[in-house]
């Protein structure tokens, strides 16, 4: 295997990586806030992808079919939880996790509804397909640089609006403890409802980037959403750092293990085997690393012990 | 008798005599187990509509229960035992996914059920595990791949880069490709069942120096990975099954799919009388082109109403003699069934062109000529 072909992969782990990172940040921030475990998150991920092929698809327009993306899951976002996610915060995580996995049901029968059966088109846009010459002779896909840019930018503008700005501190506040920033006049309804908002636009964000090179279907999100919750135990729950070094673990991990692992296994068991047996074992590779992290530490690298 | 007792009373007389009625009316009872929710419904949906429409056409007396499978093999069975017990089905059919028609029709055909399937081929089902009761009307899983392979020849293609979902279908896949493909392998990869994401694969495709590639990536798995390898640069030729190239997922692949070969024993511009009346009246009545699945349902109905016209489905051994003779009309010009009870019939390569606003697939040449299985030696029936 050649330097660049490695580092055309590590250039795809960490692309896989920022867009685990814009799911799981939305999931963690839930999860930290209001310490409600949302299922349902990845529904919001696929109601950004059909909103961004929809809207795309109507108007010949990528980046409206994004601004549709982002405001669709918001919406859908912030429905869900005036209607039943407020129900659920006093309860406990089972009924939360029954409650959210109905939501994933009705949101794919509704989609279905509403869209039929059969995958929608999302194209990545003129301006941003075929591959651009980087430096060392790599071709790497034009859409998929973009997606790190705006990957990192998000990081960027969350790190800012956690730590830099007032719904950050009353973010951060309520994390750490919610009656007493109730107690001290913030509206704390409001911020909940922001916060699931927040979490669903970045879902729906993820889901309309990714849908432009994946498969627009119903039950898209459920995949992603294992995934997500794997980087949040990996990085730990609640923390949006811990999400976003887990996102990029895991996305490191999966994509060298697919290529190299073969590549180990037929030095072990030969080349015979070694294509079903290193796909095997890449599979299970992120596994393998979060129960690595949870023996060191149990808590996640971020979590709070 | 109180009023209300009068009212119970009536009611109960008039549900005898529906039930009376329903038992003189000897219509034959179909039950179709298939996906209609979740990934990968396209295909139960297209099996189905296809199936109706023939029966409608027919205008003979059968009633169908459908059932929703839900892509899960444990919901498969329970379905399968409430159409033969409760239900009392003559026939089964319908199932989409291999795994589902592992757990399904094994006990179902040993409880005397005739299955005909109208689109999973396991190769367990056609060796020494082939059944009288089983009745394939698709292909072995194996036959598309064989025919990518024999296409892979006759189109001078020698180093070959193949990939399929580490999963059974997806290994027979493989071995199907590399029984008739005759080159160089660039490269063999299994990806994970499910995946979305190929850019790891396609670093590799490009690197390995192949001049084709071969892939079996069903549904929303060839989606992805033909978007991204028309967005990678990489332009040398992609074969594959017809599976990620049906009528149902083009729409969805758009431009990244033109000029893709692919392997079928159907395409809608199939040049006979029954395949121009059937694509017209699908068109007709559900506003869509029919997709290979579609053809599938239609042709197991009309082989089923084609028996039912030689003998009474009571008499099995008279019912299963009328259904090997194969006497229908199908949509993909001669049909007729192997020792195995498996389909012998030409496969075609098409290529997905553009016409108009939709994109759909043409012929461009027979790769395979009457062909069988590599199975029906080991069955043991004649």
């Amino acid at each position: 295997m050649s330097l660049v072909l490695l580092l055309e992969q590590v250039l795809n782990g960490v692309q896989l990586g920022v867009m685990l990172f814009l799911m799981a940040a939305g999931l963690t921030l839930i999860f930290g806030v209001m310490g409600l475990i949302n299922l349902a998150h990845g529904s919001l991920y696929m109601v950004g992808a059909f909103a961004a092929a929809a809207v795309s698809g109507l108007t010949g327009s990528f980046l409206l079919g994004l601004a549709a993306a982002l405001a669709a899951a918001a919406a859908a976002g912030a429905l869900v939880e005036m209607l039943v996610i407020r129900r659920l915060y006093a309860r406990d995580h089972l009924d939360q996790v029954l409650a959210t996995f109905a939501l994933i049901l009705i949101f794919s029968e509704g989609t279905r509804w509403l869209f039929g059966s059969f995958p929608l088109f999302l194209d990545v846009p003129t301006w941003l397909s075929g591959p651009v010459a980087l430096p060392l002779g790599i071709d790497y896909p034009k859409y998929r640089l973009a997606v790190i840019a705006v990957g990192l930018a998000v990081a960027g503008a969350l790190a800012w609006l956690i730590g830099g700005t007032r719904l950050g501190v009353q973010i951060r506040a309520g994390e750490a403890d919610r009656e007493m920033i109730a107690a001290l006049g913030v509206d704390i309804n409001r911020l909940y409802t922001l916060v699931f908002a927040l979490g669903a636009a970045l879902a729906g964000l993820a889901g309309a980037l990714v849908g432009a090179i994946q498969s627009v279907q119903v039950g898209m999100g459920e995949p992603v959403l294992i995934l997500a919750f794997v980087v949040i135990v990996i990085g730990g729950i609640g923390s949006i750092r811990g999400a976003f070094v887990g996102a990029l673990l895991v996305g490191l991990t999966d994509t060298l293990g697919r290529v190299l692992l073969p590549v180990i296994m037929t030095h072990i068991v030969g080349p015979q085997s070694a294509a079903t047996v290193g796909s095997a074992v890449a599979s299970m590779a992120i596994y393998i690393l979060m129960a690595l992290v949870l023996l060191v530490r149990p808590s996640g690298l971020f979590g709070r012990t | 008798m109180t009023r209300k007792g009068w009212v119970v009373g009536a009611a109960m007389m008039l549900a005898l005599g529906l039930t009376q009625a329903s038992a003189q009316d000897s219509a034959l009872k179909v039950g179709m187990i298939t996906t209609l929710s979740g990934g990968g419904a396209g295909l139960g949906i297209d099996v189905r509509d296809g199936f109706l429409l023939a029966v409608k056409q027919a205008g003979v007396p059968i009633d169908v229960v459908v059932e929703d499978d839900q892509r899960k093999p444990d919901i498969a069975v329970q379905l399968a035992d409430k159409l033969i017990q409760s239900d009392k089905v003559d026939v089964m059919t319908g199932i989409i996914f291999s795994n589902l028609a592992m757990a399904v029709i094994p006990s179902a055909v040993a409880q005397g059920k005739i299955y005909l399937s109208p689109n999973a081929g396991p190769s367990q089902l056609a060796g020494p595990g082939c059944n009288p009761n089983y009745f394939n009307v698709a292909w072995q899983n194996d036959n598309l791949h064989e025919a990518a392979g024999a296409y892979a020849n006759s189109a001078g293609h020698s180093n070959s880069f193949i990939l399929a979902p580490n999963y059974p279908a997806g290994q027979d896949a493989l071995t199907g490709y590399k029984r008739f493909y005759e080159g160089e392998l660039a490269g063999e990869l299994y990806t994970a069942l499910g995946q979305t994401d190929y850019a790891a694969e396609i670093a590799q495709i490009r690197a390995s120096g192949a001049d084709s590639v071969f892939f079996f990536l069903p549904g929303g798995m060839g989606i992805s990975f033909l978007k991204q390898y028309a967005d990678s640069g990489v332009d040398m030729p992609v074969i594959g099954p017809a599976f990620s190239f049906d009528q149902g997922i083009l729409q969805a692949v758009g431009d990244a799919a033109l000029g893709v070969r692919n392997t079928s024993q159907w395409s809608k511009d199939l040049d006979n009388p029954t395949n121009a009346a059937f694509v017209e009246s699908f068109q007709a009545e559900y506003g869509r082109l029919p997709s290979l699945y579609a053809s599938q349902g239609f042709d197991t109905a009309n082989l089923l109403i084609s028996a039912m016209g030689k003998a009474d489905v009571a008499d099995a051994d008279a019912f299963r003699a009328a259904l090997k003779e194969a006497d229908f009309d199908s949509t993909r010009g001669a049909f007729k069934f192997n020792t195995n009870q498996h389909p012998v019939q030409d496969i075609y390569v098409r290529e997905v062109v553009k016409e108009g606003d939709v994109f759909t697939n043409r012929i461009v040449a027979t790769a395979l000529r009457e062909r069988g299985d590599a199975y029906a030696a080991d069955c043991p029936m004649e």
